[in-house]
């Protein structure tokens, strides 16, 4: 996480949304470092491989770390390493970005409330299905058609047309949480959005490397999400070229 | 269906390529009609436009026929023949609700290559790299147009193709570029380049109250045009001294109004085009600005310098002084097409300006690849060629 991130979650008193330590990022750091080393070369080769395509890049290597986490979270802590984590400090990947959108708050905040339209804009996930008033059930695909992960959160904060916050429930396969506040633009122009997401990588200082590589990933990711929302919103659909002509095709 | 391709620095081919399908429910399918080539397209040929990809389809001026529409698309229907504008727009973001539809925040599928180069993101324009939203162009038999409602125009009858197909850009572009030099009764106007969108500001300066209006080139057939269609009087710069003509034919006192319709491949004379080109040629700058330049030192005290032509990224040696020390006001952008179009369909309409003259050749789409090569090398008095696919 970059000290500006940082310093604006601290402004925001967005401290907390931090997801809770759980799952991949208490495992034994041993067998994590284990699993990064490999799942984070494949994704820093990935990289390589696709230098070309920014946009589709993003989502994919961000993909791969969202595999990389389900992978490292279904692993059980192993006492046989005589490893203990507590002594490493967890690092999250986070984002937070605002944007303004030409349309009543009560509309922008209701499209995201209604959470099983966040796939339309985020489009790593497969659904998000609304299992009671305050939790959820998440699914994500994995690149290269590996399988999906999944996982259930909870709606943390709620204060209609102002706040809405949601964190993975304790033991998910992926930690993450989001916070997304809902202003009034300055001269009536709509509603500004600011959007706080992160995740946290497994536990360790190889996860926390991992973490570092894939901010950039991650926050292009995150961007492009929060441009298709501004998409929906304004204009009624996601833009697109894909599945149109080329020489290519 | 057949398409012309980029498929690298001056290689273009027709290909086979799929017929174009609706993707969103505002989208419409288009039978292109005629398309024509732009001086913009030259850039891309050179490859001073990054993010071409192999197999590209290029072309943004054009006219057609409605062949199918989406399911949100009701002012529009099949059969219908429309101008479609080269600037896509989404008609609901602050920019285009405030008439600025090049600078749409969600036409653009790509938005994260003009946010990270310009600092935030531009429109998607058809067939102009992915950069522009990596749309599929015109020079093809069919085109998909998002946001068609905006974007095609119907098109009043008795507007004969030739004379409507440059509705679609030249002419919006032309005449933003005099809308946006705030032209005053008894101004005198010079326009850099007297291609397609040149001559177009010439024409479009006198529709907004020049008195009068100069035109700056090297090649006599557009030097020609531009004083038998447009009205204009003219220097050619391989042969004067534009700075000293200019200060002479207006009194010492300079031009009004000063219109760049060249952009970031400018040509001049001497050791500054060397220099520019060597510098172009090293990545050092990537746009030859030698009209911008020629432009703020002759531009009078307190005058304005308007831009339409195409830069794409950074220029060398401006001459920031002599803009800032004389009050110079700057205005530019790629064209406002959905704001203009209208209009000008009643001023082709009504026959006050025709701008067909500038449709030299009329090709098939097979000879896309000559039809460019011709364009490039101005060979044979070529101003446009017009592509029926």
């Amino acid at each position: 996480m970059d000290t500006y991130n940082q310093n604006m979650s601290k402004a925001l008193h967005t401290d907390y949304i931090m997801p809770p330590a759980s799952g991949s990022s208490h495992i034994n750091v041993g067998k994590a470092e284990r699993i990064a080393s490999v799942v984070g070369g494949a994704v820093l080769t990935y990289l390589g491989m696709r230098k070309h395509g920014a946009g589709a890049l993003a989502i994919a290597a961000a993909g791969g770390a969202m595999l990389y986490r389900g992978l490292t979270g279904y692993c059980p802590v192993n006492d046989a390493a005589g490893r203990d984590s507590a002594g490493h400090k967890d690092v999250s990947v986070e984002i937070t970005r605002s944007l303004t959108i030409l349309k009543p708050r009560e509309e922008v905040y209701q499209f995201w409330r209604q959470l099983e339209n966040l796939p339309k804009f985020m489009h790593h996930l497969n659904d998000v299905r609304q299992l009671g008033p305050k939790r959820s059930h998440w699914s994500a695909k994995v690149p290269k058609g590996i399988g999906t992960i999944e996982w259930e959160a909870d709606i943390v904060q709620e204060e209609p047309n102002q706040v809405l916050a949601w964190r993975s429930v304790a033991d998910s396969t992926v930690d993450n949480a989001g916070e997304v506040r809902f202003m009034d633009a300055v001269g009536g122009k709509g509603t500004v959005l600011q959007a706080t997401i992160s995740y946290r990588p497994p536990a360790g200082d190889v996860g926390g490397t991992i973490a570092h590589l894939l901010n950039p990933v991650f926050k292009q990711m995150v961007l492009n999400d929060l441009h298709r929302f501004k998409q929906l919103m304004e204009a009624g659909e996601v833009a697109t070229v894909e599945g149109q002509p080329s020489g290519r095709s | 269906m057949k398409a012309l391709c980029w498929n690298g620095v001056n290689d273009l081919r027709v290909e086979r390529v799929p017929d174009p399908s609706i993707l969103n429910p505002r989208d419409a399918i288009v039978r292109v009609v005629m398309s024509s080539v732009c001086g913009s397209d030259l850039h891309l040929l050179d490859g001073y436009v990054p993010s071409m990809k192999s197999g590209d389809i290029i072309g943004h001026e054009f006219i057609g026929e409605v062949v199918e529409v989406g399911a949100e698309v009701k002012k529009l229907k099949k059969g219908d023949r429309v101008v479609v504008g080269s600037i896509i727009g989404c008609g609901g973001c602050e920019f285009c609700q405030s008439d600025q539809w090049s600078l749409c925040d969600n036409s653009n599928p790509n938005p994260e290559i003009t946010e990270k180069a310009y600092g935030y993101p531009t429109a998607g324009i058809f067939g102009y790299s992915h950069a522009f939203g990596g749309y599929a162009g015109s020079h093809a038999e069919l085109i998909r147009i998002p946001f068609a409602e905006l974007g095609a125009f119907k098109v009043p009858e008795g507007i004969p193709d030739e004379s409507l197909v440059f509705v679609s850009d030249a002419f919006p572009t032309g005449y933003m570029a005099a809308d946006m030099a705030d032209i005053e009764p008894g101004d005198t106007v010079v326009v850099w380049g007297a291609g397609g969108v040149g001559q177009m500001a010439m024409q479009s300066a006198y529709l907004l109250g020049a008195s009068r209006v100069i035109a700056i080139d090297r090649f006599e057939d557009r030097l020609e045009k531009a004083r038998v269609n447009a009205k204009a009087e003219t220097l050619n710069y391989e042969k004067v001294d534009v700075l000293e003509a200019l200060k002479e034919m207006t009194g010492g006192r300079g031009p009004d109004r000063c219109i760049d319709a060249v952009g970031m491949e400018a040509h001049t004379t001497g050791v500054e085009e060397y220099y520019d080109k060597a510098k172009q040629a090293l990545r050092l700058q990537t746009d030859r600005p030698a009209v911008l330049r020629q432009a703020i030192m002759a531009c009078r005290k307190g005058g304005t310098v308007s831009i339409v032509g195409v830069y794409g990224g950074l220029i060398d040696k401006f001459p920031m002084g002599a803009a800032m020390n004389k009050a110079l006001t700057f205005r530019m952008g790629q064209m406002f097409a959905q704001k203009y179009i209208p209009e000008l369909l009643n001023v082709v309409s009504e026959g006050k300006v025709d701008p067909s003259y500038m449709l030299t050749h009329k090709w098939t789409l097979d000879q896309g690849p000559e039809g460019y090569k011709m364009f490039k090398e101005k060979s044979d008095n070529c101003m446009r060629v017009v592509f029926t696919p």
